[in-house]
C-alpha cells in the first residue's frame, strides 16, 4: 500500500541543513495499524505529511498503491488526497464559521459531488460518530472531543484507504482521547490503514506495529 | 474535481458573513466609488441637458445673423460681442424675408435707457424688435398685446414691459395704457410679458420692448445688434444660412461681413463641451473605483493570511490550486457586486436628491456611466484579488496548517 524508498527530507534553517527525514525505508500494507513515536523534532510529522502528499521528499521514491506519486502534478495530488487519504490533526482544523455538517461535507464538496447525494452521506457519518444532535453547531459550540469526532467524520467521509492522525489526542482530556482512539481503531477494524503519531506510550502500545523515530531515522520497527 | 457553482457561491457567502466588519467596510468603499461615478456624471449630464433645454427655449430652427466676420468659421467671439466693421440695417433685415424658406425674421436692437414714471426713474435694458419676436421665441403675454404688426421702419411709440418692470414701476396700479418716459420720448404701455419669457442671459421680465425703428431713434443708430431668422423646417436651416450669406454679401458690395450662426451649431458646441466634461468627471470618479480596487486587494491579502490555516486545510482535503483561486475570486467578486449594487442605489438616490434640491437641473446619470461604473467595479474587484488568490493557491499546506 505505502512503500517509501531511501527518502530524504531536508529543511534549510538559516545556513543549516536540518535532516528531518534521513534515509527512510518503510513498507506499510493495506489495513495495518501503525503507531509512530519518538521525541519531539524527530521527524514524525514530516513523515506523516509526506505519506499524506502534503509534503515532498528531496530524494527517494514513494509508491502509493503501486503507483509512483513522486512526480504527480498539483491537480493529481489534490485528487489523491481527496480520494485516498484522510487527515486528523492535533488542532482539529475545523472551519470556524461552518457548522459540523458543513465541515464534514467539505471533502465531498471539493470532489464536486451532487449536494443531493452528499446529504445522506453526511447524515450517516454524523450518526456513526454520535453527532446528529450537533449537526448545526459551529466548532466553538462543541467540546474538544466532539470537534475531533467531526474532524474524523470529515477525514473518512470520502471512504479513504489511509487515515493519518497526527497526535489526535494531544489537545484532549483522557476520556475523550480514549473515545477518539476507540473510534480510530474501529475504523481500522473495518479495513482502513491507520497511522497514528503520538507521544502517549499507552496509545502507541495499542498499535499492532510500532515505529520509533530518532533524528529523522526509524530506530525500531516492532510488531 | 469540478466544484458545483452553487457550492462556490454558498462558501463565499459564508466567508463574507463570517467577517462582517471587513465585508461592511469593503462594501462601503466599493459603493462610494460607484456612487461617485453615478452622481458626478449625473451632474455633468444634468448641466448638459439644462443648457440644451435653454437653447431650445431660444426658439426652433433658429439662424442668428451677427454683423462682422472673421475667416475662422464657426462661433466667432469678436462677432459675438458685436465689434462692427459694417452695419446691419433694417433694409438688410427686410430683404431676408424674401426667401420661401424663411418663416419669420426679428431684427434686434439693444441698449439701456433711463425709464421714468411719476417722478420715479431707473435704468432699464431695452430690446427693439418687431411683432415676430414673440412667436419666434415662444413667449407668452400676460396682458394686452405684443408689438404692433407694422412695417419695420415705423417708429410707433408703444412698449411691452416685463412683469418685474410692471411691478416695480406701477405696483398695484393699472399699467396698460399708461405712458412711460424712455429717455426723452414717451411710450404707451400696450402689453405685459407672461412669466414664460426667459432665455439665456436676458430675463425678459426685467426688460422693456419697443418697435425696432423706435429703438434706432432712441439710441440714435441705424444699425442692428443682430437679426434672428426662423427657417421653415430643420432641413431648411442650411439653405437659409446660405441665402442669408449670399443676400447680405450682394447688398454689401460683394463683401462678406456678417457671421451666420445656426442654433444647431451653437448647441452642438455646448453639447460637445459639456459632454466632454461629463466624460471627464466620470473618468475622475472611476479613479476612486480603482482606489476601492486596491482596498479590496489589501483586504483580500489580509483575508488570505487570516485564513492561512483554512486554506491549508482545504488543500489537505483535496482542493486543487485552481479551486482555491476560484473560491477567493468569487468571494471578491461577490463583494464587489454587492458593493457596486449598493453604490448604484446610493448614486441614484443622490441624483434624485440633487434633482429635488435644484429643480432646474435634470441630474440623471447616463446609461453608459452606470454600466461603466458597474463593469469597472466588477473588473477592479476581480483584477485586484488575482494576486491574493494566486498567493493563497501557492501556500504550502504543511506550513499553512502549522501556522508557521
Ligand atoms: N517547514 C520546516 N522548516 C524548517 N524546519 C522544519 C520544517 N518542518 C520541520 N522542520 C524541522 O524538521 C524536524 C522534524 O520536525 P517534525 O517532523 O515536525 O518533528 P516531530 O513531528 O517529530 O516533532 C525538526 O527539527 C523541525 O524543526
Ligand atoms: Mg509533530
Amino acid at each position: 500500500m505505502i512503500e517509501l524508498k531511501d527518502i530524504h527530507r531536508n529543511f534549510q534553517v538559516g545556513d543549516q541543513q536540518v535532516h528531518a527525514l534521513d534515509d527512510i525505508n518503510l513498507n506499510i500494507k493495506a489495513g495495518e495499524y501503525v503507531s509512530i513515536m519518538g521525541p519531539s523534532g524527530s521527524g514524525k510529522s514530516t513523515l506523516l505529511n509526506l505519506i499524506g502528499l502534503l509534503d515532498q521528499a528531496n530524494t527517494g521514491q514513494y509508491l502509493l498503491n503501486q503507483q509512483d506519486v513522486t512526480g504527480l502534478n498539483d491537480e493529481e495530488q489534490a485528487a489523491t488526497r481527496n480520494q485516498t487519504i484522510g487527515f486528523v490533526f492535533q488542532a482539529f482544523h475545523l472551519v470556524p464559521r461552518l457548522t459540523a455538517f458543513e465541515n464534514i461535507e467539505l471533502p465531498l464538496l471539493l470532489a464536486g459531488i451532487d449536494p443531493e447525494i452528499r446529504k445522506p452521506r453526511v447524515e450517516k457519518a454524523l450518526l456513526d460518530l454520535d453527532l446528529t444532535d450537533r449537526s448545526h453547531h459551529t466548532p466553538d459550540q462543541l467540546s474538544g472531543g466532539q470537534r475531533q469526532r467531526v474532524a474524523i467524520a470529515r477525514a473518512t467521509i470520502n471512504e479513504p484507504r489511509v487515515l493519518l492522525a497526527d497526535e489526535p489526542t494531544g489537545n484532549l482530556d483522557l476520556k475523550s482521547g480514549q473515545d477518539v482512539i476507540t473510534i480510530l481503531e474501529q475504523l481500522n477494524a473495518n479495513g482502513i490503514t491507520l497511522i497514528v503519531v503520538t507521544h502517549d506510550m499507552n496509545i502507541g502500545q495499542r498499535a499492532k506495529r510500532r515505529l520509533h523515530m530518532v533524528d529523522g531515522r526509524i530506530e525500531s520497527d516492532q510488531t | 474535481m469540478l466544484v458545483y457553482k452553487s457550492d462556490i457561491v454558498h462558501f463565499s457567502w459564508r466567508a463574507l458573513r463570517g467577517y462582517p466588519t471587513r465585508t461592511f467596510l469593503m462594501l462601503i468603499a466599493m459603493a462610494i466609488g460607484v456612487a461617485a461615478v453615478i452622481m458626478l456624471t449625473a451632474l455633468g449630464e444634468g448641466a448638459r441637458r439644462y443648457v440644451t433645454n435653454e437653447f431650445a427655449s431660444l426658439g426652433t430652427n433658429l439662424v442668428i445673423v451677427f454683423p462682422g466676420y472673421s475667416e475662422t468659421s464657426g462661433l466667432n467671439p469678436v462677432a459675438m460681442v458685436g465689434s462692427t466693421p459694417r452695419d446691419l440695417t433694417l433694409d438688410d433685415a427686410q430683404t431676408l424675408t424674401r426667401s420661401y424658406s424663411v418663416r419669420r425674421i426679428a431684427p434686434i436692437n439693444v441698449g439701456s435707457v433711463n425709464v421714468s414714471y411719476e417722478g420715479r426713474s431707473r435704468e432699464v435694458p431695452i430690446i427693439g424688435s418687431n411683432y415676430e419676436l414673440m412667436e419666434l421665441r415662444h413667449w407668452e403675454l400676460a396682458q394686452g398685446q405684443f408689438l404692433p404688426k407694422t412695417d419695420l421702419d415705423r417708429a410707433t411709440p408703444v412698449c411691452v414691459i416685463g412683469g418685474n418692470i410692471r411691478n416695480e414701476i406701477f405696483g398695484a396700479q393699472r399699467a396698460l395704457g399708461q405712458w412711460l418716459r424712455l429717455g426723452d420720448r414717451r411710450f404707451r404701455v400696450i402689453g405685459i410679458m407672461g412669466s414664460e419669457g426667459r432665455s439665456i442671459g436676458v430675463d425678459v421680465q426685467d426688460t422693456i420692448m419697443i418697435p425696432v425703428a423706435s429703438a434706432q431713434q432712441l439710441f440714435n443708430t441705424p444699425s442692428l445688434f443682430r437679426i434672428l431668422v426662423e427657417a421653415k423646417s430643420r432641413s431648411e436651416i442650411e439653405p437659409v444660412k446660405q441665402f442669408i450669406i449670399n443676400t447680405i454679401k450682394e447688398r454689401h458690395q460683394g463683401k462678406r461681413d456678417v457671421t451666420v450662426v445656426t442654433q444647431d451649431a451653437v448647441l452642438a458646441t455646448f453639447d460637445r463641451i459639456l459632454g466632454a466634461l461629463t466624460y471627464a468627471v466620470g473618468g475622475i470618479a472611476a479613479i476612486s473605483l480603482a482606489v476601492a480596487g486596491i482596498l479590496i486587494m489589501n483586504v483580500m491579502l489580509v483575508a488570505v493570511s487570516q485564513r492561512t490555516a483554512e486554506i491549508g486545510l482545504l488543500k489537505a482535503l483535496g482542493a486543487t490550486p485552481r479551486t482555491i483561486v476560484i473560491l477567493i475570486l468569487s468571494e471578491a467578486l461577490m463583494l464587489s457586486a454587492f458593493g457596486a449594487g449598493l453604490g448604484w442605489l446610493l448614486g441614484e438616490l443622490g441624483s434624485f436628491g440633487i434633482r429635488q434640491a435644484f429643480t432646474t437641473l435634470p441630474a440623471q446619470a447616463p446609461l453608459w456611466a452606470v454600466i461603466m461604473a458597474l463593469v469597472v467595479a466588477l473588473i477592479t474587484g476581480l483584477l485586484f484579488s488575482l494576486l491574493p488568490a494566486r498567493r493563497a493557491a501557492r501556500l504550502d499546506p504543511v506550513l499553512a496548517l502549522s501556522g508557521r
